[in-house]
């Protein structure tokens, strides 16, 4: 006798569930094991009352599903879609793979006198600092130095593919945004279940979903991890762009896009770039754990380290990245603040 | 006033913000007040049966305190508020049947506007600020670039072209302002309390250089402001809104002396009558030889100027001149009591400057 068999008689469906009260010869639940080891579910208290779970009804009604038919129901269901889901979402993020595998080849294929220098240029036209060039020449000369130059490479090469797909699929997002509330309602859940939801939990699926081998799968996750804060930024800024002016570029007869790109994207820059900096950090962040899903570059040393508690190797690339964080974080912040000095008002 | 030279035409214009305006205004052309409208219907009542007439290269200015409608009257002329109802015809054109495509035209060559917090492109230089009527039409830098600098050095900012606005000061970066309204070769100047976000020195200085663009290039401007002295200053017509609806319109020494509710009596008892009432609203028109005269005036002195003239002689006559001829005489007594608001309210001069 089970203590929710009133639910189903009362609603009259005893005859949907077979035969009243225990398992019958399905498997049984953890806590059906429990009370017939125990040998005492005959009167249970009422303080003892269970709560109203899919096992406890169960119990009474053995036609009930369990909690274990959910996870199971789960798991085949994304399984049968499997197929079909694979066959729209691998052609589509197959140029992914193709970029991730050619900046990986491109950034270990030139030869460092020639890429340090390049690195230390781009971070002079970025950020117009002899310092920060400075900073950048001798981070990855310390990398280099201490044999890490290669794996370097490889992490800077899955954050530029990474980060400017973000920008690339974020921004128009985020203006998509800023434009429709209907679109700002419907997309603020997605970011905030992006944003929260650990990023172990959207690994799994993509296991299911590609090999292993493949770029894309690090390369997804990254992007899914990394892509809130600019598509964020990118609605705010918009949102906040002085309305004067928006109402000055409409009394001087600008159309929709005359003032989309020549008033509110300018105007909301300083915003959109504090967006592509947290973009450029959280995947950062992301290639590290990526790592156990084959990306390669310092993360790697970081999971050896782990697995084989190779404590020196796990803190000197624990260092190397904290080295690339600063950098990137330097370098965008000073292309952050160019802009705020040709903008301030 | 003849038809002909009315440029812009308002007719019984209304605006209603809320969510369900047609019914609202139903009721405001029953009779219902503003602040009755809000607290039963939950509707502001923005303007209320507006009909102006804008006369062709002159100043009209839109006068009236915060809330009483005249920023949005303003944007009703460009269509950036939609109205609820009414017309506004300007050039022969109803624009509120204008499509998308007229009404950009219209905004790009008819009418300009030069904003009271400026709203200029922080991103772009002052030359390419002030080029943006003729850049919006497709037009590079280097085609707009010798008109727009023109503007800029005829507003005074001689070689400022490649500065940013950021780095000018306000009374600059609203001469920008007035540049880029000006290089759009509009003939319909919309200027949304242009000068009070300046202090009161620019304000004077921006305010002289208007009235001198006005001499120059007779533009149809319309102008908002909450402040009488100013309105007085630039005005060749004048509106004074409350509330949404138009106390009174006229020629503003007309207003001055005839002040048509106590609410305009308010209004116009704390200003400086001497600076802005002219010789012509308060001479006697007859040529009256038998009374011995001083000297000469123009019909367009202001009686700060007279009284100066006389060294505050009272006893003394002037015969008053209008393009070399005699038109009337001025009494220095007559003089001082037109400065007085409450007496002059009812004397025989104002009455016929009314009719």
């Amino acid at each position: 006798m089970a203590t929710y068999d009133f639910v189903f008689d009362g609603l009259g469906l005893r005859n949907w569930c077979g035969k009243s009260g225990g398992g019958g010869g399905e498997t049984m639940s953890m806590a059906q094991l429990l009370t017939q080891t125990s040998g005492n579910d005959a009167d249970a208290s009422l303080w003892e009352t269970p709560f109203p779970s899919m096992d406890a009804l169960h119990e009474a009604c053995p036609s009930f599903a369990r909690s274990r038919d959910l996870t199971s129901g789960l798991e085949e269901g994304f399984l049968s879609i499997k197929d079909s889901l694979k066959a729209v979402v691998d052609p589509i993020t197959q140029p992914l793979s193709w970029a991730l595998e050619e900046a990986l080849w491109v950034m270990q294929a030139v030869p460092w006198f020639i890429m340090i220098p390049l690195l230390m240029l781009v971070a002079w036209i970025v950020g117009r600092q002899l310092k920060l060039v400075a900073l950048v020449a001798i981070c990855f000369g310390f990398l280099g130095f201490v044999d890490y130059y290669i794996y370097t490479m490889q992490t800077l090469a899955i954050i530029f593919v990474c980060a400017l797909t973000c920008v690339l699929l974020g921004v128009p997002i985020g203006i998509a945004m800023s434009r429709s509330d209907r679109v700002q309602r419907i997309m603020i859940p997605i970011l905030d279940m992006l944003q929260t939801l650990p990023p172990f939990v959207y690994l799994i699926p993509l296991i299911f979903l590609f090999s292993v081998t493949e770029p894309k799968l690090y390369g997804i996750a990254i992007i899914l991890y990394a892509i809130v804060p600019v598509v964020r930024l990118t609605d705010l800024g918009i949102r906040l762009v002085d309305p004067d002016v928006t109402e000055a570029a409409d009394a001087f007869g600008m159309n929709k896009t005359q003032k989309l790109f020549n008033v509110q994207i300018p105007l909301a820059l300083p915003n959109i770039m504090a967006g592509v900096n947290q973009t450029i950090m959280m995947s950062l962040a992301m290639v590290v754990i990526a790592s156990l899903v084959s990306a390669p570059g310092l993360g790697v040393l970081v999971l050896r380290g782990i697995r084989s508690l190779e404590l020196g190797v796990g803190l000197l690339s624990g260092l190397g990245i904290v080295l690339l964080a600063i950098i990137l974080d330097r370098v965008t912040k000073a292309a952050l603040a160019r802009i705020n000095v040709s903008q301030s008002r | 006033m003849k038809d002909s030279e009315i440029k812009i035409s308002i007719r019984s214009l209304y605006k209603i913000f809320g969510d369900n305006p047609e019914p609202a205004l139903q009721m405001v052309k029953e009779g219902m007040g503003k602040i009755e409208l809000l607290e039963e219907h939950n509707h502001v009542l923005g303007l209320n049966n507006i009909n102006v007439d804008v006369p062709t290269g002159k100043t009209t200015v839109i006068m009236g305190l915060s809330g009483s409608g005249k920023s949005t009257l303003i944007r009703h002329l460009n269509r950036l508020i939609e109205p609820t109802a009414g017309e506004v015809w300007v050039d022969g054109d109803n624009i509120l049947e204008y499509t998308e495509k007229q009404l950009r035209h219209l905004r790009q060559h008819k009418m300009s506007m030069v904003f009271q917090k400026f709203a200029l492109l922080p991103h772009r230089t002052v030359l390419q600020n002030a080029g943006l009527a003729p850049w919006v039409d497709g037009q590079n830098e280097s085609q707009y670039a010798d008109e727009a600098r023109r503007w800029i050095d005829r507003v005074g900012l001689q070689g400022q072209g490649d500065q940013y606005p950021h780095q000018l000061s306000g009374g600059m970066q609203q001469r920008v302002g007035i540049a880029r309204a000006l290089t759009s070769n509009s003939d319909i100047m919309l200027m949304d309390e242009a000068f009070s976000a300046l202090d009161p020195l620019i304000r004077t200085d921006m305010q002289d250089l208007l009235n001198e663009l006005q001499v120059e290039l007779k533009k149809t401007v319309v102008f908002i402001t909450h402040d009488l002295d100013e309105a007085l200053k630039l005005a060749d017509h004048l509106v004074i809104l409350k509330d949404g609806f138009v106390v009174q319109q006229g020629e503003p020494q007309n207003i001055l002396l005839n002040p048509a509710d106590p609410y305009i009596e308010d209004f116009v008892s704390d200003i400086n009558r001497a600076r802005v009432l002219r010789v012509r609203s308060v001479m006697l028109p007859s040529s009256d030889a038998t009374i011995e005269q001083t000297g000469d005036i123009d019909h367009d002195d202001t009686l700060e100027s007279v009284i100066a003239l006389s060294e505050g002689d009272t006893s003394l006559s002037y015969r008053v001149m209008k393009d070399g001829k005699p038109v009337g005489v001025l009494n220095m007594r007559k003089l001082v009591r037109a400065l007085v608001p409450t007496e002059q309210s009812d004397s025989s001069e104002s009455t016929r400057l009314s009719s």
